[in-house]
């Protein structure tokens, strides 16, 4: 047999290319479990430094007084929506090319995460939104098209679940999830290309960082650890993905019940 | 900072309900989703359809 099947049991089996070797789901389930504690207990620790540092190292900004602490989860929280939505459509796009069974498993445990950055960096901007602007909404280029984000996730997961053959639920979710990437720059850019109530980007690679150095501390430290994070519930979601899905072949049934 | 009271510290200058609303509706976000991912494998390992 010549089939894409064939070629990934023998990369299954360490043989082959070996960046391919745990593209296969029987590969992976146990190198994602191994991975699932330590980038909890590096979460863990970003968190603490990083609420350490935003509630008793950063001073009290001089025009916003303490409402601006708002920006240590509301920043991390919008970069990781932008970001996983990104990551999800390439894990979408590589299935779509190498047809690999994994690809879509990812693209898909990766969505519920993303939506739920994209609703926390909604909902922290409509409390931080309301002590500084006066407003809870604005429809402004930046927060309409964050929320698009959240309704390409949402669509995405919608979609992705009607379809019960797993293989054209990930091509149609596929598709979506590449169509809808053109929004990412769009969020990006939208503070530049609209005259937006929103504030600038906050750090630029550019230009020296227009805020105190703890407070840019702090706001690293909680990206970190929303980065960590997302790579323990999508491992963990993609492990029971797995599963689910290969509940009927051979490794999955000799495994029983075992982790 | 030095907050000098745990009052002063849950009062947040004023800005109690917006600062603790966003930490404590994100945490329960997480909260949330963890429970749910564990949720999701126990009945996956257990070959339970969801």
């Amino acid at each position: 047999m010549t089939t894409k099947g064939y070629t990934l049991e023998a990369h299954a089996d360490g043989r082959g290319n070996p960046m391919f070797r745990f593209a296969a789901p029987q590969a992976f389930f146990p190198l994602a479990g191994k991975m699932i504690p330590w980038f909890a207990a590096l979460a863990a620790l970003f968190a603490a430094a990083g609420l350490y540092v935003s509630f008793f190292a950063a001073p009290t900004d001089f025009q916003q007084g303490e409402s601006y602490r708002v920006i240590f989860i509301h920043v991390p929280a919008a970069w990781m929506s932008m970001f996983l939505y990104v990551v999800m459509a390439v894990w979408a796009a590589l299935g779509l090319i190498l047809n690999t069974r994994l690809s879509g498993m990812m693209a898909s445990a990766i969505a519920p995460t993303g939506a739920m950055f994209t609703f926390v960096a909604l909902w922290t901007g409509a409390l931080w939104g309301k002590p500084t602007w006066g407003t809870w909404w604005v429809w402004d280029a930046r927060l309409t098209s964050e929320l698009i984000l959240l309704f390409l996730y949402l669509g995405f997961i919608a979609l992705t679940t009607a379809i019960d053959d797993p293989r054209r639920a990930d091509r149609a979710g596929a598709v979506l999830a590449i169509v809808g990437v053109i929004n990412v720059p769009i969020i990006y850019f939208s503070v530049k290309w609209w005259n937006t109530l929103h504030q600038g980007a906050s750090v630029s690679l550019s230009k020296a960082p227009s805020m105190a150095a703890t407070m840019l501390a702090g706001m690293l430290l909680m990206a970190l650890a929303a980065w960590m994070y997302s790579f323990v519930a999508a491992l963990w979601r993609v492990r029971s993905i797995i599963v689910e899905r290969e509940r009927n072949a051979l490794w999955v049934r000799e495994r029983g019940t075992a982790s | 900072m030095n907050w000098g009271s745990l009052d002063n510290f849950l009062a947040m200058g004023g800005y109690g309900l917006y600062v603790w609303g966003s930490y404590g509706v994100t945490l329960l976000c997480i909260v949330a989703e963890l429970w749910g991912l564990s949720r999701r494998a126990r009945r996956a390992l257990t070959g339970e359809r969801a």
